[in-house]
């Protein structure tokens, strides 16, 4: 079975091609089959794959499949790795994607384009697969640009609409801010150990130059946050939330923004503590920003995006405190939840005929009790409530993070507010949404439990709920980290914030009116001007740049040597005016200088 | 011996019978020169199946010129790949032609003609009449079927190309006097030439006679203004021939014979030719930001992305080497395909601006499909071809040159802004205009360069394998010359 290893990416892949081989002829329940059938038999091997990799004892296994860049000191090679870390991001891939393509199969069915749109989403599932199976960086880096491809293509995937034009735009080129980082890493990591095989580096000498690590470690980070949407290249991926809802569940919550975590996760040895500590600095900070602006979002899925960014952020903060195994746990748990949470908010928005405002929803409860249910799952799980998956894999983030020496409580005591704003802006979202009177006049239907648009929502609930019995074991991938217990009342405060959080919303909630003033409120819902001033810094700079030398500066050395020949010729030209005097004139004239410079 | 020297005088021949067969019968030129190059495929083909091959005739024995021609790897993929894109020029102009469509066929085969003896000449007289001589047809072909602005492209291409060979001919003559003042004769052979002893300071200014005739080729800041005036007006197929091929006239040179020449100068200089090609990378896409129209945009990223060539060159590594020749081919296909779609839409739409242009998607999907793969590849996709080449020049170069090669890495965020406002103007957005999309003939040469992007951005194997053995000798050379910075 882990021979077949490749079949699992390559069945995306195939699926892909044919249906843009295929484009325009295909009828629309064949496109469906294929898009969905082919994520299914992915799942299915994945679990085949790793119900053998399991029982092999969890060895480490590589899949040579072709040479593809012949250098030769250090062939990069087209070839697979999987070990325990890139067992459990497979698992997450298909194991989440399945579902969130079962329920886009619904979604989109009526969409015209919906051929184009399983291409995207095959393929970035292919991309993605290859990003985290790839046994080294450059064949990673492929995946990574191609996952950035795709997601371009999902964001704009309603091309017709400028803003989601501009919105894919934007995430393309700022994730690419964080690309180039990446890329100068490979290009310095290829210089240090001249080969870019991650087994290869990971197990040399990593005693190297500490100012060279300390620069790969500075600029992997680089790359992890600008597809991980965090400070400081966060600002893409509210605006992301133009693509279709399934999109935005499946890359911009479960598993492309991840990636950076995946990334940090997997390079961990190069990291040195000072980088450590500013991931974790990064990731805290990121978390407190974004847990501020999803407080006054209106937009139920720019929340939800706002959300994933702190959730992330809690990653990094695990991340930061040498707590990859707990990082990549929450990593796995959101995936579940935050699915959850999108898939539902979709239906919702879809129920009400496109509307995302939460202003205008409300009420939703009495109306749709099962969709509402799978919001609540959703949301009891993101605030990290007790049995609940998120509560497992974020309490084990904070411990870590009190106990690290990278970390320590200071960031703890930030990642505990963050808690509380977690808190604030969930039941803040579940009392807009599914509480009060309705603010509209729609009267949706809820759909039957065994509907197609409910039974993949059974799966992601289930996952939520139970996701944190899954509990994945690192054991040859991470060192074990430091053991040890925190104090009870540290390990249950933020239980105690997070009900804290809920009283604060239920006071605000019957109480009714804003209570932040509205510049502050303007500026949290702005993002906190990060677009203001990347605007002003770069944006504005290079669209003046580029207007002002449209006609290319460097054009006129050459222009002025042409008017300069003209000019000469026209001068010349005057002499010829065919009057015969002026002719005379000039012949004597000249005879004359002749004669003087002879004479002279 | 007669093969290898087919590969020039064939293609003027049957030229002229093109041109003869269209004044006959309408539309029959198309066929004869499609014909044509078909079988200077065949013969490319099976000359290389023969192995490294060489002719020598004596031509002016006075003056010790021979017609000297030597065919191997290297060789045969610049030959190879002239052929296919002239083949492309062809297709993409099948029917866009509209006045004196013999005297076309007539230039294409031309311009083939002496491109190929670039390709092929081993003597610098014979490599210097060729490269004047391909001047000629692009010209004309500018000239009599460019578009609105042509004459002042024509001209300006023309001076340009001009100028700077006459510095590469004045090197050439000192280099064959110092040979006779050396050798007692004169000489005009490559072979022999890199055996001559020269002082550096000489050495360095008759490499720098050379560099400048191959920097206005490839071209590289600041000689690159011609470039983008060229490659609007030009027709289709001229543009397809100058990006696809002429630019890479200017690599080859350099590949052949500057740096086989003049190790020691080259050396010297490379830290300012480095500098050159990291600015033409990042002014190259800076420009092309700048542009709406389609076809200027596409030309200043020529300019960008020749600059990995510069810099892959004179950083004089392996792997720099072989990623410079993945450039070559790789760039040659996707700004091909790109200025075929760029033609398509100004025959359909009378337009070049990108502001006329916009939700050409819903149209036109096959065009948007392909433009989408062509755009990606130009902005380094890896898996598409030209991040193969990028990739390596950068690895390799960042060795010797790491500021050099991190400031080349801006092309990465460079060239998503130019190449999404190329894609997003063309074909996403608001519905302005409405395209027929691609048919028959044009879906088929587009499906071929998707294909051969996507087969070369896996499988570089090819492309290496055949300029291994030149590049091998270039990099012996750089080690026997110890004058690294």
């Amino acid at each position: 079975m882990l021979e077949w290893l490749y079949l699992i990416p390559l069945l995306p892949l195939i699926s892909a091609l044919l249906l843009v081989a295929l484009y325009a002829i295909l009828p629309r329940l064949i496109v469906i089959l294929l898009g969905v059938g082919c994520l299914t038999l992915a799942a299915l091997l994945t679990a085949l794959v790793g119900w053998e990799f399991y029982q092999a004892g969890a060895e480490p296994v590589r899949v040579l499949l072709f040479n593809w860049l012949p250098l030769t000191t250090a062939p990069i090679n087209v070839s697979l790795y999987l070990d325990q870390l890139s067992m459990l991001m497979m698992a997450v891939v298909t194991g989440v994607g399945w579902p969130i393509h079962w329920y886009a199969a619904s979604y989109m069915a009526r969409d015209k384009d919906v051929q184009r749109f399983f291409v995207y989403m095959n393929l970035f599932v292919f991309a993605m697969l290859m990003l985290v199976l790839s046994d080294n960086l450059v064949l990673l880096y492929l995946g990574w640009e191609g996952v950035g491809l795709c997601s371009f293509l999902l964001i704009g995937f309603w091309q017709k609409q400028a803003e989601n034009v501009k919105a894919a735009k934007k995430a393309f080129v700022v994730t690419r801010v964080g690309d180039t980082a990446l890329m100068i890493a490979l290009l310095m990591l290829f210089a240090e150990f001249g080969s870019l095989s991650i087994p290869a580096i990971l197990h040399s000498d990593l005693s190297i130059n500490e100012n060279t690590l300390w620069w790969i470690g500075l600029l992997l980070l680089g790359g992890a946050v600008g597809k991980s949407a965090q400070l400081p290249l966060q600002t893409w991926l509210p605006d992301a939330m133009a693509g279709p809802t399934p999109v935005s569940a499946l890359i911009h919550a479960a598993t492309m923004v991840t990636a950076g975590v995946y990334l940090v996760a997997r390079m961990h040895p190069l990291f040195e503590p000072q980088i450590l500590t500013l991931i974790a600095w990064v990731g805290a900070l990121t978390l407190v920003l974004a847990g501020l602006s999803a407080l006054v979002q209106t937009d139920i899925k720019r929340v939800l995006a706002y959300s994933t960014m702190s959730q992330i952020g809690y990653m990094f903060l695990g991340l930061g405190a040498m707590a990859y195994d707990s990082a990549i746990f929450h990593l796995m748990t959101h995936a579940f939840f935050k699915a959850l949470l999108f898939l539902t908010a979709g239906t919702i928005i879809l129920k009400l005929h496109h509307q995302q405002d939460m202003r205008k929803m409300g009420g939703i409860f009495r109306k749709l009790p099962l969709t509402s249910a799978f919001l609540l799952i959703g949301l009891l799980a993101l605030v990290g409530m007790p049995g609940t998956a998120g509560f497992f894999s974020k309490e084990a983030i904070l411990a870590a993070t009190w106990q690290a020496d990278t970390a320590g409580p200071l960031l703890w005591c930030i990642a505990l507010f963050g808690v509380l704003l977690t808190s604030l802006y969930s039941f803040r979202l579940l009392f807009m949404v599914c509480l009060g009177q309705p603010n509209h006049s729609y009267q949706p239907q809820e759909y039957s439990a065994a509907s197609q648009w409910v039974l993949p929502l059974w799966v992601l609930a289930l996952l939520s709920l139970a996701g944190g019995w899954i509990a994945p074991d690192f054991g040859r991938v991470f060192t074990a980290g430091q053991a040890g217990h925190l104090a009870w009342y540290l390990q249950w405060l933020p239980v105690a914030v997070t009900l804290l959080g809920l009283l604060l919303v239920w006071c605000q909630f019957s109480r009714s009116g804003g209570a932040i003033p509205h510049r502050l409120h303007q500026w949290l819902q702005d993002g906190l001007g990060f677009d203001w001033l990347y605007n002003k810094l770069l944006v504005q700079p290079l669209g003046c740049v580029a207007r002002v030398n449209k006609a290319d500066i460097l054009e006129s050395p050459y222009r002025f040597v042409a008017w300069l020949n003209l000019s000469i010729n026209q001068l010349l030209v005057l002499t010829q005016n065919g009057r015969v005097r002026w002719y005379l004139y000039a012949t004597l004239a000249g005879c004359f200088v002749m004669l003087g410079g002879l004479l002279w | 011996m007669v093969a290898l020297s087919s590969l020039i005088w064939c293609p003027v021949l049957l030229g002229i019978l093109s041109w003869l067969a269209e004044r006959r019968l309408r539309g029959a030129g198309n066929w004869v020169t499609l014909g044509a190059l078909v079988l200077l495929l065949f013969v490319s083909f099976y000359l290389g199946a023969m192995g490294d091959s060489f002719v020598s005739l004596s031509w002016f024995s006075r003056f010790n010129i021979h017609f000297t021609l030597f065919y191997d790897g290297l060789a045969q993929l610049m030959v190879v790949m002239t052929l296919l894109l002239a083949m492309l020029a062809l297709l993409v102009s099948w029917r866009e032609i509209d006045r004196r469509h013999g005297f076309f066929h007539f230039n294409l085969m031309f311009s083939v003609a002496g491109i190929n003896g670039v390709f092929l000449a081993a003597d610098l007289f014979l490599f210097f009449l060729c490269w004047e001589a391909m001047l000629l047809p692009m010209t004309a072909l500018i000239l009599i079927w460019g578009h609105e602005n042509r004459r002042y492209a024509a001209i300006k291409f023309f001076i340009f190309t001009q100028v700077s060979g006459l510095l590469m001919l004045l090197s050439i003559i000192a280099l064959a006097l110092f040979h006779q003042h050396s050798q007692g004769s004169l000489s005009f052979s490559l072979n022999e030439l890199q055996y001559l002893d020269l002082p550096i300071d000489v050495q360095f200014w008759l490499m720098l006679g050379f560099f400048i005739a191959f920097a206005v080729k490839l071209p590289s800041v600041p000689f690159h203004t011609w470039l983008p005036d060229a490659h609007t007006q030009a027709p289709t197929a001229g543009s397809v021939l100058l990006a696809g091929i002429l630019l890479k006239t200017g690599a080859y040179g350099l590949i052949r014979v500057l740096l086989p020449l003049f190790p020691e100068a080259a050396m010297s200089f490379a830290p300012v030719a480095v500098t050159l090609g990291v600015i033409s990378i990042v002014y190259g896409a800076l420009m092309a930001f700048s542009q709406t129209d389609f076809k200027r945009l596409v030309a200043y990223s020529s300019i960008s992305h020749m600059g990995f060539i510069l810099l892959a060159l004179f950083s004089w590594q392996a792997i720099a080497l072989q990623g410079a020749v993945l450039v070559m081919v790789a760039h040659g296909i996707s700004s091909a395909g790109l200025f075929c779609v760029a033609g398509m839409l100004q025959h359909r739409l009378q337009s070049r601006e990108l502001g006329e242009m916009g939700g050409l998607w819903a149209s036109a999907p096959r065009m948007a499909t392909v433009t989408l793969v062509f755009v990606m590849a130009g902005i380094g996709l890896p898996g598409l071809a030209n991040f193969n080449g990028e990739f390596l020049s950068l690895l390799g170069s960042f060795a010797v040159y790491p500021l050099h090669a991190v400031a080349a890495t801006l092309a990465i965020v460079g060239s998503a802004l130019y190449g999404l406002r190329l894609f997003q103007r063309t074909f996403q957005g608001p519905v302005h205009t409405e395209v027929e999309d691609l048919q028959g003939r044009e879906l088929l040469f587009c499906g071929l360069l998707v294909l051969a992007l996507v087969y070369f951005g896996v499988q570089p194997h090819l492309i290496l394998e055949a300029s291994a053995a030149s590049l091998d000798k270039l990099s012996a050379l750089a080690s026997f010359s110890e004058v690294r910075p």
